[in-house]
C-alpha cells in the first residue's frame, strides 16, 4: 500500500489537472446525504458509469435548499451539468434563475399527483413526518406537538428541503394561523440544523425526542438495522408531500451526457436503488416492487401539497413568520 | 535625554502595508455599504440577531472575567509541580481550532455527553449545549484561560513587598492590593474578550442553531449561502461593522493581548487563602480545559487512520494555506513593526474589530462580478487570515523591533549600515524568537479558521476545518473525531515547529 | 581639525549652540546632567537634527547621513550585537558582513591582540566581562579607522581600576597610534585629568571653546565649581 499522505499531497497539488483527460466528466450537484457512502450516490454512480462511458462525479453542497443558492452563487460559470435534489417548493424559484433547460424525458411516473413540468423531472417522493421513539409520547397533530413538552430538532427552511417542507406543511395546514402555531412550536425546538443529516444525527445521538424527517424513515431502521424502535407520527391535519426533482443545467458542456443521465434517472436501474438508500418512494414503480418493510409504514390520511407557484408566493411571508416566531 | 530620529529601519514597506490593510478593511466596507439594501429594513429576526450577538458577547466576556479571577488568584499564590504545565495549558485554547473545541465540548456537555450522563445518574436536570448556553460555554472555554493569564500577569507585577506589608499589617489584601490591580487589568481584558465574541462565527455556526441563537455573523453567512441575498448580506455586514466599531472605540488603545506568557513561572508568596480551595479551583479549571481535549484524542484515535482521502487532501490544503498565511502575516507585521508610529498603531488594532465575515462579504461582492468566488477561495482565505492575525503577531514582533532600534539603532548607523544590511545582519537574526512565535500563532490560527472559507469554498477548496464541519453535519462522528484529532495535531505542530524554529540559535 | 560654526540643536524648549575648533587628541566634554553633553555628540554624529556647519579639515560633513560621516561612536552600553561573535562584531568595523575571509580574520585578530583580547574571537558578548566588551568595542573603532571618535561615557559602568586601564588604552590606540580626534563625555574630573589634552564645558545652552586641561581645572568655570561642589 502506498503512503496515503503522499498520494493525497500529490492529488491536492494537482487539483487543476483532471486525472484522466480523455473520459468526459458529468458533474451532478446534489445534497450531502445523497452522496454519502450509505446514500444512493455510490450505487447510482457505478450503475451509470457501466453504460455512459463517462466519469460521474457527485458534488455535495449541503442540503437541498442550499443547492439553489450555490447555483446562483456560481451562476452560468457553474461546473454542474445536472442539479439533483430540489423539490416542488423550489422549482418555481429555480426556473426564475433561467439556469435550467427542459429535460425532454417522458416517463411512466408513479406519483400520487400529475406531473407536467418540462424543466424538472422527479426521481423520488415521500411525506414529511416527525420520527420519534416507539413507546414514547406521540402527538397526533402539529397543534398537539406545539402544545406538548416534546423536544424536537428541525431543519432550516433556507438551506434544507425538509425544513422548507415543514414551513409549507404548517402553511397548508393552518393558513393564517401559521404564525401562531410557530409561536407555540418554538419552545419545542431544541435546535435548527442547516441540513437533514445533522438533525437526524442529533436525534439518533439522543439529543432530541423527535426529528423532522419522512414517513419512510423508519424503513431504514427496520431494513438496514432490523430495529423497529423508530416510528413516524401520523398527524390528523395530513402530511405535506415532497417530490424530489432533478434539472439539466442550460449551460452544460456535456448536454448529451446530461440528457442520458436524466433518462437513466427514471430507469429501473436508478429507481430500484432509491428505496433502500434514499429511503423514499421511487418516482417510477420498480419492477420488483417496494422492498419488504415499506408495507408497514404509515400512510397519511390526507396529502398536502402547494403548487410550486403557490410555494414561491407564500415563501417570503412564511419564512419571515418562522424567523420571527423562532427568534423570540 | 532626547532620543534620536535614526532612520535606520526602512519605513516605506510599513507604509505600503498599512495602506493595503486599510484599503482592504475600508474597501470591503465600501463594497458592502454600496450593495446594502436599506429599503426592506431590519426584520424582527434581524433585531433578535443583533440582541443575541451583543448579549452573548457581554455574558461571555463577563463570565470569562469572573471565572478567571479565582483561577488566576489560586495560580498566583500557589507553587506546585505541574503549575507551569497548567499555565501552558491556559495558552492552548487560543491556538485550538474552534470547531475542534466545539466537538470536544459536545462530547462533554452534549445531551449524551459525560456531564449529562453524570447528571442523569444523579437524577438531575440535563443541560443543553445548543443555543445561548452553548455559545456562551464555548466562548468561556476559549476566553477564560486568556483572561486568567492576563490577570496572572497583573498579579505577578505587584511587588511582593506589598503582600508582605499587607500580611504584617493584617490588612485586607483584597481591598488594598487585589482590587486596584483588577480594576486596571479587567476592563481591557473584558473589552478584548467582548470583541472576540462579537466576531465569533464558527461557534454560532455549530452551536447556535435556529433564529433564536443566530449571531449577525451567522446571519450574514445564511443570507449569502442559503438565500443568496447579496443585499441583505451586505446590510447585515454593515450592521456587524457598526457594532464592532462601537466596541472598538471603547477598546481604543488596547493592542492585542500579550500571549507569550513570559515571566509567569513564579508564584507570589502570600499568607492568605485556603490551600484546599485553591487546589479545587485549579483542578476544576484544568478539568474544564482538559476534558474536551481528552475526549477528542480518545475518540479521534480510532477514526484518524481510516479517514477518507478527501479529508487528507483537505488537510494538505489547510497546511499550505496556513503556511502561506503565516508567511504573509509575518511579513506584514514586520513591515509595520519597522515603521511604528500612529498609522501602524491604528492598522494593528483595526483587524481586531474586523470580522472575517464582513471582510469576506465585501471581497465576495468585489470579485463575484468577475470570477467565480470558489476559484479564489484559498488565496482569499490566506489573505484574510493573515490580516486578522496581524494584531497578535504585531504584538509579538513590534516591541522587539522597537527595542532593537532603541538599543542598537545608533550603533548600526554609526557603523554605516544601510537599511538592508541592518535588516539582514541585525534585525532579522535578533527577531528569530518573536518571529517564530508570531508565525506559529498565525499558522495555527489560519489552520483552524472556519470563517471566510465557509463563505467562498466549493468542494475543491475544502479546508480541514470545513471538511470536519461537513463530516459533523453528515453525522459521521468517528470520521469527524478523527479529523478533529488531525486538525488539533496539525495546529499545535505548526505552532510548535515555528516557535521552536525561531530561537534555535538565537543568543540574547 | 574639527570645526563647528553656530552648530545649533533645538529640541522642544531646549537649545544648544556650539562654535569651536577641536584638534587631534583627546578632548573631554563636561557639564551638569541634562546640559546636553550627549546631544552635542549626537549632533556631530548626525543622530539629532541640527543647523549650522560641521567641517572636518575644511570639508563640510553636516549634510551627510550618520552612516557617511567620518565618525565612530562608542556608547555607554549596547556596543556589541549579542547574536554575533566578537570576531563578527569587530569585523563590522572592516566590512558590513558576517562572513569574513581569512585575511580579514587575521586583521581582526591582530586588532583584538592590540586591545588585549587575543583568543576571544569566537566568544559571544554575553560570555565577556564589561571591561572585555569595552575592549572589543574599541577594537572595532580602531578597525573602522574614522578620524573622529566620540565616546559617550563608555567606561562609566567599570570599576576604577578597570576604568583607568581602559582610558590609558583608549588614549594609546586612538591618539598615539592613529592620531584621531577624540571627544569623550565624562562626569569624572579624574578621567579628564588622566587622558584629556583639553576640556570643553557644556552649560546654559552653550558649548564653550576648549581650554587646556590644566588651565581648566586650575581656573574652573563657575558651573564646574557648582557641579563639583554638588558632587561633594
Amino acid at each position: 500500500m502506498q503512503n496515503p499522505i503522499i498520494l493525497t499531497a500529490a492529488a491536492a497539488l494537482s487539483m487543476a489537472t483532471p486525472a484522466i483527460a480523455e473520459t468526459p466528466v458529468l458533474t451532478v450537484l446534489t445534497y450531502d446525504s445523497f452522496t454519502s457512502e450509505w446514500g444512493p450516490g455510490p450505487a447510482v454512480e457505478a450503475a451509470f458509469e457501466e453504460t455512459c462511458g463517462c466519469d460521474l462525479q457527485f458534488v455535495g453542497a449541503g442540503d437541498g435548499a442550499a443547492l439553489l443558492a450555490r447555483l446562483q452563487l456560481e451562476g452560468p460559470s457553474t461546473q454542474a451539468d445536472v442539479v439533483l435534489g430540489l423539490d416542488t417548493n423550489l422549482t418555481a424559484a429555480a426556473r426564475e434563475t433561467g439556469l435550467f433547460a427542459p429535460h425532454g424525458v417522458t416517463a411512466d411516473l408513479a406519483l400520487p399527483i400529475a406531473w407536467d413540468d418540462a424543466d424538472f423531472l422527479p426521481f423520488d417522493w415521500g411525506y414529511f413526518a416527525f420520527v420519534g421513539n416507539k413507546g414514547a409520547e406521540a402527538p397526533t397533530s402539529l397543534r398537539a406537538l406545539a402544545d406538548s413538552d416534546i423536544k424536537i430538532v428541525i431543519q432550516d427552511p433556507r438551506s434544507s428541503t425538509p425544513g422548507l417542507g415543514l414551513l409549507m406543511w404548517v402553511q397548508a395546514g393552518y393558513g393564517d394561523a401559521a404564525p401562531a402555531l410557530w409561536a407555540d412550536l418554538a419552545d419545542n425546538i431544541i435546535t435548527v440544523t442547516p441540513g437533514w443529516s445533522e438533525a437526524y444525527g442529533l436525534f439518533l445521538e439522543g439529543e432530541a425526542d423527535a426529528v423532522l424527517s419522512y414517513t419512510t424513515s423508519p424503513a431504514y431502521h427496520l431494513i438496514a438495522e432490523e430495529d423497529d424502535s423508530k416510528v413516524a407520527w401520523a398527524f390528523d391535519e395530513g402530511h405535506y408531500m415532497q417530490v424530489e426533482v432533478a434539472g439539466k443545467v442550460a449551460g452544460t458542456d456535456q448536454p448529451e451526457l446530461a440528457a442520458a443521465f436524466m433518462e437513466f434517472m427514471v430507469s429501473d436501474a436508478f429507481q430500484s436503488i432509491i428505496p433502500t438508500t434514499n429511503w423514499m418512494y421511487p418516482a417510477v414503480a420498480p419492477v420488483e416492487g417496494l422492498p419488504k418493510g415499506f408495507d408497514v409504514l404509515i400512510t397519511p390520511n390526507k396529502a398536502l401539497l402547494l403548487s410550486s407557484d403557490e410555494a414561491l408566493a407564500v415563501r417570503p411571508a412564511a419564512l419571515e413568520a418562522w424567523r420571527t416566531a423562532l427568534s423570540q | 535625554m532626547a532620543h534620536s530620529p535614526v532612520a535606520i529601519n526602512p519605513r516605506w514597506p510599513g507604509g505600503i502595508v498599512a495602506g493595503l490593510v486599510l484599503a482592504l478593511m475600508l474597501g470591503t466596507l465600501c463594497a458592502v455599504a454600496v450593495r446594502a439594501e436599506f429599503q426592506t429594513g431590519l426584520a424582527v429576526a434581524d433585531w433578535a440577531a443583533i440582541r443575541f450577538t451583543v448579549a452573548q458577547a457581554f455574558v461571555s466576556a463577563a463570565l470569562s472575567c469572573l471565572l478567571a479571577i479565582p483561577v488566576a488568584r489560586a495560580l498566583a499564590r500557589r507553587q506546585f509541580r505541574g503549575r507551569s504545565a497548567i499555565i501552558t495549558l491556559l495558552g492552548a485554547p487560543f491556538l485550538l481550532p474552534v470547531i475542534v473545541a466545539v466537538l470536544g465540548l459536545i462530547m462533554v456537555f452534549g445531551r449524551n455527553g459525560v456531564l449529562n450522563n453524570a447528571l442523569g445518574y444523579f437524577g438531575l436536570q440535563e443541560v443543553s449545549i445548543y443555543g445561548f448556553h452553548g455559545v456562551v460555554l464555548a466562548h468561556v472555554f476559549f476566553n477564560m484561560p486568556l483572561v486568567t493569564r492576563l490577570i496572572l500577569q497583573g498579579w505577578l507585577s505587584v511587588p511582593s513587598e506589598r503582600f508582605r506589608l499587607a500580611a504584617s499589617l493584617g490588612a485586607p489584601i483584597g481591598r488594598l492590593i487585589e482590587w486596584p490591580m483588577l480594576r486596571g487589568v479587567l476592563p481591557p481584558a473584558f473589552l478584548v474578550v467582548f470583541l472576540i465574541c462579537l466576531t465569533s462565527f464558527a461557534v454560532a455556526l455549530t452551536l447556535g442553531g435556529g433564529p433564536k441563537a443566530t449571531t449577525v455573523e451567522l446571519a450574514i453567512y445564511q443570507a449569502l449561502r442559503f438565500d443568496f441575498d447579496l443585499g441583505r448580506a451586505a446590510l447585515l455586514a454593515l450592521i456587524q461593522f457598526g457594532i464592532c466599531a462601537i466596541a472598538a472605540l471603547f477598546a481604543w488603545g488596547i493592542t492585542g493581548p500579550e500571549l507569550t506568557g513570559a515571566g509567569l513561572d513564579r508564584a507570589v508568596q502570600r499568607w492568605d487563602g485556603g490551600v484546599k480551595r485553591d487546589a479545587l479551583i485549579i483542578g476544576l479549571a484544568a478539568m474544564f480545559l482538559l476534558l474536551p481535549l481528552g475526549m477528542i484524542v480518545l475518540r479521534g484515535l480510532a477514526g484518524m487512520f481510516s479517514l477518507p482521502p478527501e479529508v487528507w487532501q483537505a488537510a494538505v490544503r489547510s497546511v499550505i494555506v496556513a503556511l502561506c498565511s503565516a508567511m504573509l502575516c509575518t511579513l506584514l507585521a514586520l513591515a509595520l513593526a519597522l515603521r511604528a508610529g500612529r498609522l501602524v498603531a491604528i492598522t494593528g488594532v483595526l483587524p481586531l474589530a474586523a470580522s472575517s465575515l464582513v471582510v469576506g462579504t465585501g471581497l465576495f461582492l468585489l470579485v463575484y462580478p468577475f470570477v467565480s468566488p470558489a476559484k479564489l477561495a484559498l488565496p482569499i482565505t490566506v489573505l484574510v487570515n493573515a490580516v486578522l492575525a496581524l494584531p497578535f503577531v504585531l504584538r509579538s514582533i513590534g516591541p522587539a523591533v522597537a527595542k532593537i532600534e532603541a538599543d542598537f539603532g545608533r550603533l548600526g548607523a554609526s557603523l554605516g549600515m544601510t537599511q538592508w544590511t541592518w535588516l539582514r545582519l541585525i534585525v532579522l537574526p535578533r527577531l528569530r524568537a518573536p518571529i517564530g512565535f508570531g508565525a506559529g500563532l498565525a499558522a495555527a490560527l489560519s489552520m483552524g479558521d472556519l470563517g471566510v472559507i465557509a463563505l467562498f469554498a466549493g468542494d475543491a477548496q475544502e479546508t480541514l476545518p470545513l471538511a470536519m464541519y461537513r463530516l459533523m453535519g453528515a453525522y459521521k462522528t468517528e470520521a469527524a473525531s478523527g479529523a478533529a484529532l488531525l486538525l488539533l495535531t496539525l495546529s499545535f505542530a505548526l505552532f510548535w515547529i515555528c516557535d521552536r524554529g525561531g530561537p534555535a540559535d538565537a543568543d540574547t | 581639525m574639527l570645526t563647528l560654526e553656530a552648530l545649533t540643536v533645538r529640541q522642544d524648549d531646549f537649545q544648544l549652540t556650539a562654535t569651536l575648533r577641536i584638534g587631534v587628541g583627546v578632548t573631554a566634554v563636561m557639564g551638569p546632567s541634562g546640559a546636553g553633553k550627549s546631544t552635542f555628540l549626537n549632533a556631530i554624529a548626525g543622530f539629532v537634527a541640527n543647523v549650522g556647519v560641521i567641517k572636518l579639515d575644511g570639508d563640510r560633513i553636516d549634510a551627510l547621513p550618520p552612516a557617511k560621516r567620518p565618525v565612530s561612536m562608542i556608547f555607554q552600553d549596547n556596543n556589541l550585537f549579542p547574536h554575533l561573535t566578537i570576531c563578527e562584531n569587530v569585523g563590522l568595523g572592516l566590512r558590513l558582513n558576517r562572513k569574513l575571509n581569512d585575511v580579514e580574520r587575521q586583521v581582526v585578530s591582530a586588532v583584538l591582540g592590540r586591545v588585549g583580547m587575543a583568543g576571544y574571537e569566537d566568544r559571544k558578548p554575553a560570555a565577556l566581562s564589561g571591561g572585555q566588551q569595552s575592549r572589543a568595542a574599541l577594537a572595532r573603532t580602531l578597525l573602522a579607522g574614522q578620524p573622529i571618535v566620540l565616546l559617550d561615557e563608555p567606561f562609566a559602568a567599570l570599576g576604577p581600576g578597570l576604568k583607568h586601564e581602559m582610558l590609558d588604552l583608549t588614549s594609546a590606540v586612538l591618539t598615539e597610534d592613529r592620531g584621531c580626534t577624540v571627544l569623550m563625555v565624562t562626569h569624572d574630573p579624574n578621567d579628564a585629568k588622566r587622558i584629556a589634552d583639553q576640556v570643553v564645558w557644556v552649560g546654559d545652552g552653550i558649548v564653550a571653546p576648549p581650554v587646556a586641561t590644566a588651565d581648566f581645572f586650575g581656573n574652573p568655570p563657575e558651573g564646574l565649581r557648582d557641579y563639583l561642589g554638588k558632587m561633594g
